[in-house]
């Protein structure tokens, strides 16, 4: 068995950690190298790191901030943002990241997926899905990083995930944008969903707001961990105390 | 301080092992030359994704020989382990280094456990070895992996994933390791302070 991960998500800008609510609009949260090493002390298992920037403004990550990063942790991370070809995840990877996330130029050529999971192994691309209730069903955004670009995708959510695990994905995170930010719980229903149509590891991700979110979509949808960021990064729910309340829930937590 | 050669051979996080390595205060050379690697005191190896690349990377840099003739401490990380044994179910079947016998096949775990192998899973050790000193029964280590080595008379330690997952092997001054000491908090930094420490 694997232990249930608590994943903190760092969206990053210019170095700082930044959040919105419903994507939009944005506050700082700190420095990210300083909140990653906190996060680290207090156990977290994972972490991801987002530069919203990137995507946006045309480039990738920056890789010597990777590298600074990976120098300071010792669990592993993933790195999303603006990452369009094989070269740009490689060299996520060289510089020390664990794995690389996907969401909008996997949308627009699928076949990248395939592409990284050939040539660096399926164990590391993460594909990112928007996904949001409309017209009575899932469906996927794209673009979600920037308010005037973000769109449909044009695909249903489950359909979208069947076809990232047969292109090689390795592990999907599901964001269910209706939940984002507003910490009313993840969307249990829709997880348990998709749980039932992956067989590679699914993470929640969206509406976390209080310990007993992470202890139903746990329970209920059966995800292999749960991300959360604006609880964690305001000290509304702290971590060490988050993965006690679970363990006693019966829950396997690594403490 | 304790000087390894890690090898850099395109098939890797290689950054992340050295980065653990530095902050034990390792003196650490990552390297593809197959005259560093026969010559170093201690060498890692290290790897992720696919055999088939990573052998044909190995035997064009050639170090295929150097790493099969290494005598002194060994230690394979994750891919790096499979490496170890002497052929892959993967594809259409990879031969691989050949210093532990066995096959190395996909993960199939019993029960509804999702594939890849991805988090953190308790340590149980089998015996007593060095590498494992101060490593408690029940230790968390982080996994990654879709296929596993065969359980046998190399296996020092197992995980339980929907059946028995060897994590850590040894063979005479070979050891690998299924799961990322370098990304598993205290208890992989235990393990490869362990490894620096061992006898040349």
């Amino acid at each position: 068995m694997t232990a249930r991960r608590i994943i903190p998500c760092l969206d990053v800008k210019d170095g700082r950690v930044v959040k919105g609510v419903k994507f939009v609009g944005h506050a700082d949260m700190g420095d990210a190298a300083d909140l990653a090493a906190r996060y680290r002390d207090q156990g977290a298992d994972e972490l991801v790191f987002y530069d919203i920037a990137a995507s946006p403004e045309g480039r990738t990550l920056d890789y010597g901030w990777i590298r600074d990063i990976a120098r300071l942790l010792d669990i592993p991370f993933c790195v999303a943002g603006g990452i369009r070809s094989v070269e740009q995840a490689a060299r996520c990877l060289d510089h020390g990241a664990d794995k690389v996330s996907i969401n909008s130029p996997a949308l627009e050529r699928p076949e990248l997926i395939a592409e990284m999971a050939e040539r660096l192994g399926g164990q590391c691309v993460v594909v990112g899905v928007d996904s949001r209730f409309e017209d009575g069903e899932w469906v996927v955004h794209k673009y979600t990083g920037d308010p005037d670009a973000r769109r449909r995708a044009g695909k249903r959510t489950l359909d979208w995930l069947d076809q990232a695990q047969g292109l090689g994905a390795g592990e999907i995170v599901l964001n269910c944008i209706d939940q984002d930010g507003v910490r009313r719980g993840y969307d249990i229903e829709q997880l348990a969903a998709a749980r039932a149509r992956l067989t590679i590891p699914l993470i929640a991700s969206g509406g976390a707001g209080a310990p007993e979110h992470f202890r139903d979509v746990f329970r209920q949808a059966n995800v292999s961990g749960a991300l959360a960021a604006s609880v964690f990064h305001t000290g509304a729910i702290a971590i060490p105390g988050l993965k006690t309340y679970l363990a006693d829930q019966g829950l396997e937590m690594r403490l | 301080m304790s000087e390894v050669a890690v090898v850099a051979y395109g098939a890797g996080n290689v950054a992340s092992v050295q980065f653990a390595l530095e902050r034990l205060g390792a003196s650490v050379r990552l390297t593809d030359d197959p005259a560093v690697v026969a010559d170093a005191e201690r060498v890692i190896l290290p790897g992720v994704g696919a055999a088939g690349y990573a052998m044909t990377r190995l035997a064009e840099l050639g170090l295929v020989e150097p790493l099969r003739a290494f005598s002194r401490p060994l230690l394979g990380v994750c891919l790096g382990q499979q490496l170890l044994f002497e052929r892959s179910e993967e594809g259409d079947g990879v031969r691989m280094l050949g210093v532990i016998p066995g096959a190395v096949r996909r993960l199939a775990p019993e029960g509804d456990l999702p594939v890849p192998h991805m988090g953190w899973s308790r340590l149980t050790p089998d015996r007593d070895d060095p590498l494992l000193d101060d490593v408690a029964a029940g230790a968390y280590a982080y996994f990654v992996h879709g296929f596993a080595c065969p359980d046998g008379p190399a296996t020092l330690a197992r995980a339980d994933y929907g059946g028995a997952v060897p994590a850590v092997v040894r063979s005479a001054n070979r050891w690998g390791c299924q799961f990322h000491p370098e990304r598993s908090a205290d208890t992989g930094a235990t393990i490869l302070k362990n490894f620096l420490s061992l006898p040349c």
